[in-house]
């Protein structure tokens, strides 16, 4: 590279100069190109909608009036479905962290020790997280069938009542959460496992000495040092679970009776389904402010845990 | 002390056959309905054992055009997969390199953000410019999501190259574009490849895009899938067999690069 830039030098000193030039400012060239794209497909849409969110826009798309906070403020005071859509959408998120942390605790615990089979397991354990949300909803819903599905002959042979499933309003929620941990549990217990791998042995052997109990071990020893992994793995999982749309539109469209409305199915039925796409930007901003509220403070606490 | 070792051996292993069973059921239930024969599928009590047949998969490919939605598939992926690596890597290392921190925090908040807060204003933008259903316009909005993605996880792989090879190569005259092109990508490869099929996934199982910025032209096989449920018939069987077509990719990928997938998934919550 050095020489053939010499060799080329030698006929254009200008050349030269400007690949010196290159390398010299690359901390400002290379992540150019990444700034720009990120910039005008985050940025200006983001300002779009900034400016939407203060007009009603006509069905057709040609009329924009402007109403200025009016669509805001009827956002946050006056729409009953919007309050609606932030209880579903805590209560969802809420249960499918716990879920998630829970199953993927009592993985991590079994698998961490060595054995023959291990890495083929923990792949296996690894397809949820992989698989498309869409195909697997669409089995899920095959499956959670009230008269003929599958869980509902389990159920029987358990000598449990049946359920409704995802057609029930008070089932529907912990149907998703079961959905939703399920995607989601595979990526917590790796890094739990990761952390697990990586404590130290001393305290360990020093409560063993001590004669604690396997219980006692795992609740003052294992989980305060788990910490961090868990604050992480929590981190991303509550950002992903908050952004879920495709599972939850293709089981119940936000149904029965909008008990599994979450705030991301409002978005996208008032911008999308109703056409109201000035009153829709409003929804869709306040939905994204929660989220970079919420992930700020999660940040935050991330950042305490390390130190 | 050897019977309370084979117990626990005994529990260890029961405990994860339940596991195993409860998350790859749903699998096995897709694959074993996919080749039911029609009259067997809704049957109750479910039946286990019976001839397979291929007729679902036929009706899958004859009566859609899979094979489109497929390549449709595999066109959108592979062309926002490439774009970003060309753009994201240079910008993964500089950020790695110079503690572009502030870059940093940006992508972070930019991974956050769900793909419909962008959706109004580029639908508006796309119809105007007549981009609604085209190749370009879906490539665009997949390179949003995979972009971040792939720098995410590449300053973190970045950042484990030991700074002294690169200084090294620095000494004995090499440019900085020189170093990264010949010291840091090789290293990474590994890295790369994990990445790159992450982010292939990504973009293969992405829905809401198509659904909303696409159309019959760039249908891609979520949508299809999602198509089967909405308009036809429900129609078990094939409704499983599209839904195997669209998920077999993905898992034989996931497992042929095991190897790499687990770094590359957890590399971007550790590290940073």
């Amino acid at each position: 590279m050095q020489q053939q830039a010499r060799s080329r030098s030698q006929h254009t000193g200008l050349l030269r100069r400007v690949f010196a030039l290159i390398d010299r400012r690359l901390a400002l060239i290379l992540p150019a190109p990444a700034v720009i794209v990120i910039a005008l497909l985050m940025g200006y849409p983001f300002v779009y909608t900034l400016m939407l969110s203060v007009q009603r826009v006509d069905v057709t798309l040609t009329r924009f009036s402007f109403v200025g906070a009016a669509n805001l403020v009827k956002v946050l005071l006056e729409d009953d479905r919007f309050r609606n859509a932030v209880w579903v959408t805590l209560y969802f998120s809420v249960a499918s962290l716990l879920l998630e942390l829970a199953l993927a605790m009592i993985m991590a615990l079994v698998l961490n020790r060595t054995f023959r089979g291990l890495s083929v397991i923990r792949t296996l354990f690894l397809l949820p997280l992989v698989a498309t949300p869409t195909a697997t909803s669409v089995i899920w819903l095959i499956m959670m069938e009230p008269s003929i599905g599958i869980l509902n002959y389990f159920l029987e042979l358990l000598r449990l009542p049946p359920s409704l499933w995802v057609a029930s309003p008070t089932t529907v929620i912990p149907s998703l959460v079961w959905i939703n941990a399920w995607h989601g549990v595979p990526f917590v217990m790796l890094i739990l496992l990761a952390g697990l791998r990586s404590l130290p042995r001393e305290p360990f052997e020093a409560a063993r000495i001590d004669g604690a109990s396997k219980l006692q071990e795992f609740v003052q020893i294992t989980l305060p040092l788990l910490k961090p992994a868990i604050v992480v793995a929590m981190l991303f999982r509550a950002i992903d679970t908050l952004k879920v749309f495709d599972v939850i539109w293709i089981m119940t469209r936000g149904g029965p009776g909008r008990k599994s409305e979450t705030l991301h199915v409002y978005s996208y039925l008032t911008a999308f389904e109703f056409y109201e796409l000035g009153y829709g930007s409003a929804v869709i901003l306040v939905f994204m402010g929660i989220i970079l509220v919420i992930s700020i403070v999660l940040i935050r606490l991330r950042q305490r845990a390390w130190l | 002390m050897t019977t309370a070792r084979r117990v626990q051996d005994a529990l260890f292993w029961a405990l994860l056959t339940v596991l195993l069973a409860l998350f790859l059921f749903i699998f096995f239930w897709m694959f074993v309905s996919s080749f039911k024969p029609n009259l067997l599928i809704t049957s109750d009590p479910p039946v286990w054992f019976f001839k397979p047949t291929l007729e679902h998969y036929v009706e899958v490919f004859r009566q859609n055009p899979f094979v489109k939605y497929l390549l449709n598939s595999l066109i959108i992926a592979i062309t926002s997969v490439g774009l970003s690596l060309v753009i994201g890597l240079p910008a993964a290392y500089s950020i790695a390199k110079h503690k572009q921190t502030s870059l940093a925090l940006a992508l972070l908040v930019v991974r956050m953000l769900p793909g419909i807060t962008f959706l109004v204003p580029l639908f508006i933008v796309y119809k105007r410019f007549g981009l609604l259903d085209t190749y370009s316009g879906v490539v665009i909005t997949h390179i949003l999501t995979v972009l971040p993605l792939i720098m995410w996880v590449m300053i973190g792989f970045f950042e484990d190259v030991p700074s002294e090879l690169l200084d090294a190569a620095l000494i004995d005259g090499c440019s900085q574009l020189g170093t990264m092109i010949r010291i840091m990508i090789p290293l990474s490869l590994p890295g790369i490849t994990a990445v790159a099929i992450l982010s292939f996934i990504s973009s293969w199982n992405n829905f809401i895009f198509v659904l909303i910025l696409g159309g019959s032209k760039t249908m891609t096989l979520p949508l299809a899938v999602y198509g089967f449920l909405a308009y036809g018939q429900v129609n078990w069987g094939a409704l499983c067999a599209a839904a195997a077509v669209v998920t077999v990719p993905v898992l034989l990928l996931a497992l042929v690069v095991q190897r790499y997938l687990a770094g590359g998934l957890t590399m971007g919550a550790i590290k940073g």
